[in-house]
């Protein structure tokens, strides 16, 4: 008899679930290309609203932080909607795997889509809003976002397994989401700004660094805690 | 397991509502392995959320709930698995292929994939395997969802008006998937009471989440029924 | 039956008592302030409405860590409740800040002062709580991904907090910090009255909120039960929709 042993070992039922989630993604193209197409239609707007041709230091990380904050949003709330409108919830439910599975999957994806979104949306704002430095700060800048990119996906998941079970959940994750990701962003565009000034060091300071790991910490130990009572009916 | 025992569902009391609503009230049912209960009853008799209680989908409010000998929602891990359920969503993504949606459930239930291939087989669907399920008929998205529903070859059934959406040949296609000669113990509800009843072993009658009926088939009278649905 | 109005009088003249001592020891007892003179003596009233609210939020995390334990009603009534009157108490929190900073510095917001950054992010994150109970029409899941929210957003108070004291680079020189340890002994007196009054105020409210609460879901009851005995086929119909927990059973 198949499947009546002990939940699977929770990285193999994550890893189906992740794969699903990609191969959806790549059948339609619903959210990446929304999400780069957004970011790039952002920083247009940037261009003309502080109506600067470059932008650098803090003035540039602020922009470059808030474009990937707009488009991360756009991704977080598709994220658990195919789920919740075609019964992926219950299937899910139903198949004898850890219920957190759902959870390493759903962070795994969004990262994914994340790191898909800065490989455009980063040149793309070097492009057009050239940030000095860029190049040489590429590693700092990198180690940021990736701590920023992680922040987002873990507290997005959350907040977007929250919202899509709620009658305005397009109103409901976004403003959720925002307040509880204010201490991330400020220590990704802070992080960020004297990396992308003339005069900065090329280095992050540690005391960001150090902080966003802190906040990714709490935040993946909180989402492993609670995230079960997401998924009960 | 924790205590053997030879019904596959026992309900003592069952009681579920949702907010100040009761849906369920006092439900107590021993059904046998491989028999088949029926249940009747109009929307909104609770029929569903019976379904769902025992699918480890939903947690009863009070009484106790027994499936294949384990008590749920405590021990509802140990049977999740050993049930399917086709319900009235085919719980099937939409923009995936009928191959890649068994596929993924059987890399979530750990089935090996050559089930997959007989089982397109069996509901006669592996020649349109490869297309998205959004472009299928809804006779043929059934036919996937009862595929996915027996994917894993469940001890227990529970089938939520199984036969909407089938034409006569594709009934008879999965009759011996999910009918009586599946071998396996049966939950089913229908639109259609005396197919229901042509099939049960026990048959529970709902009204306003109470037990208004229990027994043989043979001890319904027509009129009962008619009123049920009434 | 109504447990929760059982010690509602005591409190509640407790609170009346404490709050009248506490008003008349800031006008007719605490020294003016040598620098800000008059209007410091805010100061008795904002800083105990931010630690009160503060608190009022992590207390409905840890309510709300008890609901999600128990799966007891009551627990998420007094989620609910202390997250409520938290709201309600830092909106008075953030309006005597602003007059103070005015005040003091000129300005009626001043983003070096940490404090009150962190301050409005926390409002901000929980004002959410009711349009998010609110969006959810099913009780149990409404109560249950409530307290998700309180647990997610009591946890992030601390981190804001650090967040908001890195990016300041240049602090405001504090006349007054939170812990009065700068204080005068008799300002320190009177400034702790005060916050066990504010506390004090801040329970009373809530058991009061947690006491009309019940009654209301109380006499729903009986009154379903009353319509029951006169027209049977009337038991099971919907109530109106709301944000509040439906009574504690």
């Amino acid at each position: 008899m198949t499947g009546s042993g002990p939940p699977a070992p929770a990285h193999r039922a994550a890893l189906a679930v992740l794969r699903k989630d990609l191969l959806l993604e790549l059948r339609t193209l619903e959210t990446v290309p929304a999400m780069a197409l957004f970011a790039v239609a952002t920083l247009v707007v940037f261009h003309f609203g502080l109506n600067r041709d470059t932008l650098s230091g803090q003035l540039a990380a602020g922009v470059l932080t808030v474009t990937l904050l707009f488009a991360a949003m756009l991704g977080t709330g598709r994220l658990f909607v195919a789920e919740r409108e075609q019964g992926g919830f219950d299937a899910f439910l139903l198949a004898p795997v850890d219920r957190t599975a759902m959870l390493f999957a759903k962070v795994a994806a969004l990262l994914v889509y994340l790191v898909v979104l800065e490989l455009i949306a980063v040149p793309a704002f070097a492009l057009l809003l050239s940030p000095p430095r860029l190049g040489v700060a590429l590693p700092g800048v990198a180690l940021m976002l990736a701590l920023g990119d992680l922040a987002l996906a873990v507290i997005g998941t959350l907040v977007s397994a929250l919202a899509v079970q709620t009658r305005a959940r397009d109103l409901i994750g976004p403003i959720v989401g925002l307040p509880l990701l204010i201490p991330a962003l400020i220590a990704t565009a802070r992080g960020l700004g004297p990396l992308l000034d003339r005069h900065g060091s090329v280095s992050p300071q540690g005391k960001w660094v150090a902080f966003l790991a802190l906040y990714d910490l709490v935040g993946a130990l909180i989402a492993y805690a609670v995230f079960d009572f997401l998924l009960e009916d | 397991m924790s205590q053997v025992s030879h019904a596959a569902i026992e309900l003592d009391g069952l009681s579920r509502h949702f907010g100040e609503r009761t849906v369920l009230r006092d439900l107590t049912v021993s059904l046998p392995a491989g028999a088949t209960l029926a249940v009747l009853g109009r929307n909104g008799a609770g029929k569903s959320t019976l379904l769902r209680i025992l699918a480890t989908l939903l947690r009863p409010h009070a009484g106790t709930v027994r499936v294949l000998g384990e008590e749920l929602p405590r021990r509802g891990w140990a049977v999740r698995g050993r049930i399917g359920l086709l319900g009235h969503e085919p719980l099937l993504y939409r923009d995936l292929t009928g191959r890649e949606n068994l596929g993924y459930h059987a890399r979530l239930h750990r089935v090996a994939r050559e089930r997959v291939e007989q089982m397109l087989q069996a509901v006669a669907m592996e020649r349109r395997a490869d297309e998205p399920v959004r472009l299928l008929s809804r006779g043929m998205v059934q036919r996937l969802a009862v595929a996915r529903a027996i994917l894993h070859e469940p001890e227990l059934l529970l089938l939520d008006e199984p036969r909407s959406n089938l034409d006569p040949a594709a009934g008879e296609l999965v009759e011996p998937l999910i009918g009586r000669a599946s071998g396996r113990t049966r939950v089913l509800t229908s639109h259609d009471p005396a197919h229901a009843l042509a099939e049960a072993d026990l048959v529970l009658a709902l009204k306003d989440g109470r037990a208004a009926y229990l027994g043989p088939p043979a001890g319904l009278d027509p009129a009962a029924v008619r009123e049920l649905y009434a | 039956m109504m447990t929760h109005s059982r010690h509602l009088r005591g409190l509640a003249i407790a609170t009346a008592v404490t709050i009248t001592a506490a008003l008349t020891l800031v006008f007719f007892y605490a020294p003016l302030d040598a620098d800000q003179g008059f209007v410091q003596k805010i100061f008795y009233l904002h800083v105990p409405l931010a630690i009160v609210s503060l608190c009022g939020f992590v207390l409905g995390g840890i309510f709300a860590i008890g609901y999600l334990r128990t799966g007891r009603r009551i627990w998420d009534m007094r989620s609910y409740c202390a997250i409520h009157m938290a709201l309600i108490f830092s909106v008075g929190g953030i309006v005597t800040g602003s007059i103070w900073a005015k005040a003091s510095w000129g300005h009626w917001w001043v983003w070096q002062e940490p404090t009150l950054v962190s301050y409005l992010i926390v409002i901000l994150m929980f004002a959410t709580y009711q349009p998010l109970r609110f969006s959810i029409e099913d009780p149990e899941r409404q109560s249950r991904y409530a307290a998700v929210f309180a647990i997610v957003g009591g946890a992030f108070v601390p981190l804001n907090f650090i967040a908001v004291r890195l990016s300041v680079e240049f602090v405001h020189p504090r006349v007054l910090n939170l812990e009065g340890g700068a204080l005068p002994g008799s300002m320190k007196l009177v400034f702790y009255i005060s916050l066990v009054g504010i506390a004090l105020l801040f329970a009373t409210l809530m058991k009061y909120e947690m006491a009309a609460k019940e009654t209301r879901a109380e006499t729903r009851r009986l009154r379903r039960a009353l319509h029951a005995c006169e027209d049977p086929g009337a038991t099971d119909r919907p109530s109106r929709r709301t944000a509040a927990p439906v009574g504690a059973h």
